[in-house]
């Protein structure tokens, strides 16, 4: 059976840079910083008191008041990015859809933990009767899913892939080969995350990943710097929609970019982290390219996971230089988490959609902060600022907890 | 103070997201106000909240409309 190619012909994002796709991408090319103070909770007590946080969302565009008030802050977030998405795509107008033939895939790393923190307090103050029977609908990682099907009308495939750092490029690449297999012709895809709770940045924070330098937040995300001290966890969502070539085609749609290739693997390593070679990293992008039909002397740029962290940053260096050999060096890799801090269960989401944008402009997102490439940190990084390059075809990694691995590869669409 | 029938009204405006001017004593939560059967669990958790009682389950599922409540806090509390 022949795969059916799939084009991207939406995107829609909420980032620390900014709340939609425009001001996002605009805050990467200036190589501006999206981290801040923590201010959703007191976090005087905490070692680590920085984040990348949403900031000044006006809610009332997207949600009702009671859509608001019965959802966790990370569906909030991936409904918006949904929506945004559909209405770049056009489909809202389309009156010929298919929507038993239309599905959604959008996942979070984490999923409502805020709601689930408040629940706990309210039974351990108050006892059970006073648990909210919303709890689990506000909560639990496929209602982003759910309630975007019910929002768009979309009534065919509708999954939540869960993968912690890696949902959000495992659930594009799903979403992309339920259309190239013929399951679906549209797909909403991506991932949402709110993890800057309590509990979350406290967890993270016991873990000793992430970075403490608090008194310089702008300058805490720097992949492959010598003076890295782990990643500055933050919140958004991605989410674009991905149409089967010729449906695309025949309702005039913009397109923005083919998903061309999809790749995965795991460590078998350790719970949190990879081994120090990038052995399982290396594996997701050979995949991705024999998925893709590439060679690695056709790609241009890598979307790094580079998420700031001491071993993970090295790792991802080996593994490009076991895939590509001599073309790593000609090649440019990007950490734009130097700038959005980690989204965890939305990063590989809001970094496919980067790394669609850095081929439709031509140009290269920088990796900001990296004053001091680290010991074997030698190939072009692409530190400090924005560049103008050719980009036909681009790369984005998502390694995650429990040593799984996932590839994206995005190109310009050509006939 | 707000009187009960007031105090009721704005619970249900804000559990149902629903506006002050569209509620009547006269409203029922489901037919009237779009409230599904979460919506009315938790209306009556809030109402507890408010009026600081317990209202038992058997009783909670007679709740229909605006007065019904109105008239419940007013004979329990």
């Amino acid at each position: 059976m022949s795969k059916r190619r799939v084009v991207i012909t939406g995107m829609g994002m909420l980032s620390p840079l900014g709340n939609d796709v425009t001001s996002s991408w605009d805050g990467i090319l200036a190589g501006h910083s999206g981290i801040g103070m923590i201010d959703r909770f007191d976090a005087s007590e905490y070692n680590t008191r920085i984040g990348g946080a949403i900031k000044g969302l006006d809610l009332e565009p997207y949600l009702t008041t009671k859509e608001a008030r019965k959802l966790d802050a990370f569906i909030h977030y991936g409904l918006i990015a949904a929506q945004q998405a559909v209405d770049h795509s056009g489909l809202s107008d389309y009156d010929a859809l298919d929507y038993n033939r239309a599905g959604i895939a959008i996942g979070s790393g984490i999923g409502g933990l805020e709601y689930i923190e408040k629940s706990v307090l309210t039974m351990d103050k108050s006892g059970p009767r006073k648990v909210s029977p919303f709890f689990v609908p506000a909560s639990v990682i496929n209602m982003i899913s759910g309630n975007a099907a019910i929002r768009f009308g979309y009534r065919g495939p509708n999954i939540a892939i869960v993968t912690a750092c890696t949902t959000g490029t495992h659930n594009i690449g799903y979403a992309a080969r339920t259309i190239a297999y013929g399951d679906a012709d549209v797909m909403l895809a991506g991932g949402s995350e709110m993890a800057t709770t309590r509990t979350g940045v406290a967890a993270f924070a016991s873990a000793r990943a992430l970075s403490t330098r608090n008194d310089e937040p702008a300058k805490a995300s720097r992949p492959w710097d010598k003076e890295r001290d782990g990643f500055v966890l933050s919140d958004g969502a991605g989410v674009v929609v991905l149409e089967e070539l010729e449906h695309a085609k025949a309702r005039g749609a913009t397109i923005y970019g083919e998903l061309a290739g999809f790749g995965m693997s795991d460590d078998a390593h350790h719970i949190t982290a990879p081994p120090e070679d990038g052995e399982g990293a290396a594996r997701a992008m050979a995949n991705a390219l024999q998925d893709a039909g590439l060679k690695p002397e056709e790609v241009d740029y890598i979307n790094a996971h580079g998420t700031s962290t001491q071993v993970g940053d090295v790792a991802e260096i080996k593994a490009t230089k076991r895939v590509f050999g001599e073309h790593a060096n000609r090649l440019a890799m990007s950490s734009t988490k130097s700038m959005t801090g980690h989204l965890l269960g939305a990063a590989g989401a809001v970094e496919t959609i980067f790394s669609l944008l850095a081929i439709r402009d031509g140009v290269l997102p920088p990796t900001i902060n990296l004053d001091n490439p680290d010991t074997g940190c030698d190939l072009d990084l692409v530190a400090h600022h924005a560049r103008k390059a050719d980009v036909r075809v681009a790369l984005s990694n998502s390694f995650g907890f429990g040593g799984t691995n996932g590839t994206l590869i995005v190109r310009r669409y050509e006939d | 103070m707000s009187t009960v029938e007031e105090r009721v009204k704005k619970i249900v405006c804000e559990q149902l997201g629903v506006k002050e001017s569209e509620v009547q004593n006269s409203s029922s939560f489901v037919e009237d106000l779009g409230a599904d059967s979460l919506d009315t669990v938790e209306l009556v958790m809030a109402l507890e909240e408010e009026f600081e009682t317990e209202i038992p389950d058997e009783e909670a599922e007679k709740l229909a409309s605006v007065q019904d409540a109105i008239d419940y806090i007013v004979a329990h509390t």
